[in-house]
């Protein structure tokens, strides 16, 4: 995943992109977190500003959606899918390995990865299913596991 | 020599398991034998189990391959792949798969046979024929058929769509709008994202017909973010009927303007509920609404608004094509039609199964699913995702059918079967319920927003085997309280797999329980 920096000027032409209509802020976030990675104080401000809307209005949108982010991933992003049909897979066995193969705890990160659990991606006879990076993955198995991750374009630990 | 054709799914679950790569090694193969191959990407047939399924077109006749593996494709060319020869990965011509063949495909029977993207073969499998019928017939006759039909809403509520449509066409606004609830979040289903990426224009379809039947010019469908494959799928679709002219101003000569904005989700479990995602649509917190109004009369930005499942919508168009009485041919009592199933979880033969409703869970776990993949006796199977009851094997023979599965203390929901086997921990699951409504609540209302949380507390002290008959009470008297006093379905259905728990499976809340052996 490739992200820059937030920048006030890209981030108007991305507001720009759809109008600055208010009730596209959900979308206009989703090409934010698409752009930066991450929703930054700033950010928060200037879409405030730029949508004629209270930063309150915005901090709830970004507060009250798990995709959005208020601080920096790491490099890779492991979701580990923990809903049912992946749970009668061995999901909690697969989270619990990801966390010691990758060495951090869930809604954890290092430089390299963030882990974080999915509440289903849609893979559900092909359980348990893995997201890394956008991608989904299914019969994960914990060897496959360990060939998705090792197969990353910048090697995990 | 014309280029022999085959079919590689682009679909996300047969992608999750190395479709892409399978693409690649019989492209890159077929030049290193100069053979003259044409790749087509379909969707899926819905036999996941068998994917990814590689199929050759010979005489005009699909042959299948199974599970076939990148490293399997030399080999397959070696044994003849191009003229459909003998190989393990064999499984015979598509069309005599018994998963297959003995379903009843209508919404999805285009899925798997056309290539989603091209409008040709959509046009050629009866595509837009029941739109171009819609215009001829006029608006009445379409929501007649729809009221006849029997359809009633797949999302999960089943809410009689012919009802919805007349209450949206007899409401007098500017501007109505049709959304479609792609919001597919219940763990063991995916359908709603089978036929987006399988058959995309048949929703377009659909939505498109919904939008002259009650006057709406605008439609919007809410995709969950969880399907990246789906979205990138559905916005050239989108681009490509714009392009010929099957959305937008005047479509087709018609008169009619239609068209769809393309929205995802954010990661809420919550927006499926149709009015917390009506919310997220106008670009908020995806906080539920108090009803009434019904969306049909005050919905998206206060106007009338329908709100209808992937799977309703794409039933229409042969609804208004094949008729009313077509449809309502298949079924039981008040569940008319077919439910695309979703067998899931601990399953040997996972995949999407469409039935007419009546035939039983037994039927579709061991005659489709074969039983568990482990190999072990099923314990459960949890209907009709987070919110739907766990039934124990015993149960099993109890019909599909909307009505017959309220009266269990059940629900159909939007067709997802998670089947558990016998190590399953049935107290943990009974504890996810909870846990899965305390993270996923909107907190509007106090019975969920708190309720989940102490639900998870209680729990866990009977499952420590502290005052477990007290905190049992408690537990009862917090379902009660949860079910009769939430805002909407998430509070209010939560206490079903826990209720469900506590009848069939008490004794696993014993202190004893732990990871059974």
């Amino acid at each position: 995943m490739t992200t820059t920096a937030y920048d006030k000027q890209t981030a108007s032409e991305l507001i720009a992109g759809f109008d600055a209509r208010p009730e596209m802020l959900v979308q206009i976030l989703h090409a934010f977190m698409q752009r930066f990675g991450w929703i930054s104080e700033a950010a928060i401000r200037q879409l405030a500003t730029e949508l004629n809307l209270s930063r309150a209005e915005v901090h709830g949108v970004v507060s009250y959606y798990h995709d959005f982010r208020t601080s920096p991933p790491g490099r890779h992003i492991v979701k580990v899918c923990q809903a049912e049909a992946c749970q009668a897979m061995g999901s909690r066995e697969l989270s619990s390995h990801a966390a010691k193969a990758l060495g951090v705890e869930m809604h954890g990160r290092s430089d390299d990865v963030t882990l974080e659990p999915v509440y289903c991606l849609g893979n559900c006879a092909c359980s348990p299913a893995i997201m890394v990076d956008g991608k989904t993955y299914g019969r994960v198995s914990t060897e496959r596991f360990d060939e998705i991750v090792a197969t990353l374009q910048e090697p995990l630990r | 020599m014309t280029a022999t054709r085959i079919y590689v799914p682009r679909e996300t679950a047969a992608v999750s398991v190395g479709a892409d790569d399978v693409a690649v090694a019989i492209a890159r193969q077929a030049k290193e034998s100069g053979d003259r191959v044409q790749l087509i990407r379909n969707g899926s047939w819905g036999a996941t189990w068998l994917e990814p399924l590689v199929e050759v077109e010979v005489n005009g006749k699909r042959i299948a391959y199974g599970n076939v593996a990148a490293k399997d494709v030399p080999g397959l060319f070696a044994a003849g792949l191009l003229s459909g020869g003998e190989h393990e990965k064999r499984i015979g011509p598509t069309d005599e798969i018994p998963y297959l063949v003995n379903q009843d495909r209508w919404t999805f029977r285009r899925c798997g046979l056309i290539e989603p993207l091209s409008i040709d073969d959509y046009r050629a499998h009866r595509g837009f024929a029941a739109l171009e019928k819609a215009f001829e017939d006029g608006p009445a006759a379409v929501l007649e058929a729809v009221r006849d039909s029997g359809l009633r809403g797949r999302g999960g509520a089943g809410f009689p769509t012919g009802i919805k449509w007349q209450t949206v066409a007899d409401t007098e606004a500017d501007q109505k709008y049709i959304t479609c609830n792609a919001d597919e979040g219940d763990s063991g289903t995916f359908s709603d994202r089978i036929l987006m990426e399988s058959d995309p224009f048949g929703l377009l379809e659909g939505m498109t017909i919904a939008g002259f039947a009650v006057g709406a010019s605008r439609g919007y469908i809410y995709l969950r973010s969880e399907y990246p494959l789906t979205h990138k799928i559905l916005s050239k679709a989108l681009d490509s009927a714009r392009d010929a002219g099957w959305l937008g101003s005047d479509i087709r000569g018609s008169g009619f303007d239609f068209d769809i904005e393309l929205h995802l989700g954010a990661g809420s479990y919550v927006c499926g509920e149709e009015t917390a995602m009506l919310e997220s649509l106008e670009g908020k917190p995806g906080i539920v609404r108090y009803k009434p109004p019904l969306p049909a009369i005050a919905g998206l930005f206060e106007k009338p608004t329908v709100v209808n499942n992937v799977v309703t919508l794409a039933s229409v168009p042969d609804i208004v094509n094949r008729g009313a009485d077509q449809y309502a041919a298949y079924g039981v009592n008040r569940s008319k039609g077919t439910l695309a199933f979703q067998l899931a979880g601990n399953i040997k033969r996972g995949g999407l199964v469409e039935k007419a409703f009546g035939l039983t869970l037994r039927e579709l776990v061991e005659d489709w699913g074969g039983g568990t993949a482990t190999g072990r006796p099923i314990k459960a199977a949890q209907v009709g995702g987070p919110l739907g009851a766990y039934i124990p094997a015993e149960q099993f023979d109890v019909p599909l059918d909307y009505e017959a599965f309220i009266e269990m203390g059940a629900m159909i929901g939007h067709g997802g079967i998670v089947v558990f086997d016998d190590t399953a921990d049935m107290a943990q699951q009974a504890r996810f319920a909870m846990e899965f409504c305390a993270i996923e609540s909107c907190g509007k209302c106090t019975p969920c927003r708190i309720g989940s949380t102490r639900g998870v507390e209680v729990i866990d002290r009977m499952v420590a085997g502290i005052d477990r008959d007290d905190n049992y009470d408690l537990l009862i008297e917090l379902c009660d309280t949860m079910e009769d006093a939430s805002l909407c379905a998430m509070g209010g259905m939560t206490p079903y797999p826990v209720r469900s728990v506590l009848k069939y499976f008490s004794e696993d809340f014993a202190p004893s329980t732990g990871v059974k052996q």
